[in-house]
């Protein structure tokens, strides 16, 4: 890949707020007709969504349904091929685009430190100083303030992850977009960043679309959970439990067998 | 731990008993790797001394010591080794710098690689050495073809290096330089230069041993000054002494060379666990 093909393609738009802001204006997204094919592969065939400010959406569905290919288009990492995406605030007017996205892979530059990692995450313009004051702020919200200066090779994988969200953050996007963010996890540490994330989410506000192939952590996160097959959404599950919510709640179990019997039966 | 320690550690005993003796405490592990030259240098004054080598064909340690404090105190060494020196440096800065820059640009660049670099492969095939005679048809034996047959020695490690560093950059790292929206420099600056440094310095130790053996060979052929120049000219008057001290000066400026690299790498690469302690 070439400089002039990235300067060519999407430059996500940089949000400059306050540190201090407590909490971000959300962004709601509303999909009308999206399509996404590569070559003849129809990969998304006709996407009709709509999310609202700082809802809590999951996606789940078998491998290779378009999951992480409708995220990307979400935030601008790649064009849809047929019909439109829109963001727009809590009174359903139109805004700008402003969005991160976590990988499973956290993606941290090896050679700068911690802080400066989530400095990048506020983008060209701020003096270094200010990008690691900021920075350090961002980690105090995900935990990790005494890591600051160190180097990411030394962090575990649910630190380094716990990184890549503070970076994602820091500009307080109104929309977080995670594409099987805690897939690389242990057990145990993935509950405790499930755990992080909730907290995260309902502290700052912001719309949060997660994919995840764990139906367990769909249902223990998310306001709504839908199901994609083949490029469509085949099922659209609200999960109306109150926050914090309990492992082994039997009325999330519910969803879940609800879920699983959409994912695995339907064909 | 020491292997030298005579007595076990001292704190065994009472505290009001005498100190027990000791050599001073040497890490063994660091000395290790020095026995062997030091064996080889005295098995090879002690077969001068008892006259199994001639002086004709190799000098002794001392001759060779000797010849140094001459050389040093006439000036001539000094001068000599700053001649070499500047040559090396001015040869590794004109040719690392244009291998530099071909290797980040092809790197970047598919017009400037698809332009550039079949045109590189095939000149790099030619030995260097070998345009010897056509250099100093061109230049005489002047510092210009010097320089230019060490800057194009050097080139070629460096640029290929540099090109497969910037290649091989964590294509994922370039996707989320884009995500947070880094322009051209930044994104060059922050990820790409920095992704590609471990290989570039890969390409500079390279270029480095080039460095010298291209100056070595130009220097005995065709110089008036430099340390090349001392050795052929002691060798005319068969002064064996001088012709070594030559090639024991080019060892030690090849070692201080490597150990500067070294150094400079594992400064500039802290970040990377291959490099810390
Ligand atoms: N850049 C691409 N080029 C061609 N095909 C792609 C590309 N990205 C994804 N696909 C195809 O799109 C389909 C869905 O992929 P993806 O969205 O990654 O699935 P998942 O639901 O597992 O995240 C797959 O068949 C994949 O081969
Ligand atoms: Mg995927």
């Amino acid at each position: 890949m070439t400089i002039a093909q990235v300067e060519r393609d999407h430059r996500a738009s940089i949000e400059t707020t306050s540190e201090t802001a407590p909490s971000v204006a959300p962004a709601g997204l509303r999909l009308r007709g999206v399509e996404k094919t590569f070559g003849k592969n129809r990969v998304l065939r006709g996407i009709d969504l709509f999310v609202p400010a700082g809802q809590f959406l999951a996606i789940v569905g078998k491998s290779g349904c378009g999951k992480s290919t409708l995220l990307r288009l979400l935030v601008g990492l790649d064009q849809q091929t047929g019909g439109t995406i829109a963001f727009e605030d809590g009174q359903g007017q139109e805004i700008a685009p402003n969005s991160r996205i976590v990988f499973q892979e956290p993606r941290l530059l090896p050679w700068f430190d911690v802080a400066d990692n989530v400095g990048v995450g506020l983008g060209d313009g701020v003096a270094r100083a200010d990008a690691r004051r900021r920075g350090e702020a961002a980690l105090a919200e995900v935990q990790l303030s005494d890591k600051a200066k160190e180097w990411p090779s030394r962090l575990s994988g649910g630190q380094r992850q716990r990184v890549a969200l503070a970076r994602a953050l820091v500009s307080r996007p109104g929309l977080l977009a995670l594409d099987e963010p805690l897939g690389a996890l242990d057990a145990l540490t993935r509950i405790s960043m499930q755990a992080l994330l909730a907290r995260v989410w309902q502290e700052l506000g912001f719309t949060a679309v997660l994919v995840t192939h764990d139906v367990t952590e769909a249902v223990h996160l998310a306001d709504r959970v839908i199901v994609l097959d083949e490029g469509r959404i085949i099922r659209d599950i609200a999960v109306p439990q109150p926050h914090p919510r309990h492992h082994g709640d039997a009325s999330l179990a519910k969803i879940e067998g609800q879920l699983l019997e959409a994912i695995l039966g339907e064909r | 731990m020491s292997i030298l320690d005579i007595q076990g550690p001292a704190r065994t005993f009472g505290a009001d008993k005498p100190k027990t003796f000791r050599l001073p405490k040497v890490d063994a592990d660091r000395l290790l790797p020095f026995v062997v030259p030091v064996a080889l240098v005295g098995l090879w004054q002690a077969g001068s001394s008892f006259g199994f080598i001639s002086d004709r064909i190799m000098p002794s340690p001392l001759a060779v010591l000797s010849a140094f404090w001459q050389e040093a105190a006439s000036g001539d060494l000094g001068h000599n080794i700053l001649v070499s020196g500047a040559r090396a440096l001015a040869g590794l800065a004109v040719g690392g710098s244009i291998g530099f820059l071909l290797g980040i640009v092809n790197g970047l660049s598919r017009l400037s690689e698809r332009l550039t670099d079949t045109t590189l492969q095939m000149v790099r095939t030619i030995p260097h050495l070998a345009l010897i005679p056509l250099v100093i048809l061109w230049f005489g034996i002047g510092e210009e073809a010097k320089l230019f047959l060490t800057a194009l020695g050097v080139l070629f490690p460096v640029y290929l290096n540099t090109y497969h560093g910037v290649r091989n950059v964590d294509r994922d790292l370039i996707e989320m330089g884009r995500i947070y929206g880094m322009g051209r420099w930044s994104l060059f600056r922050k990820v790409i230069f920095p992704g590609a440094l471990p290989s570039i310095f890969v390409g500079l130790r390279y270029a480095l041993g080039i460095m010298w053996l291209t100056l070595i060979v130009s220097e005995t052929i065709a110089a008036s000054s430099g340390i090349g120049y001392m050795a052929n000219n002691a060798r005319e008057f068969m002064m064996t002494d001088i012709v070594v001290l030559a090639l024991v000066i080019y060892a030690l400026l090849g070692k201080l060379a490597d150990v500067v690299a070294r150094a400079l790498e594992r400064w500039a690469l802290s970040w990377n666990p291959a490099y810390q302690r």
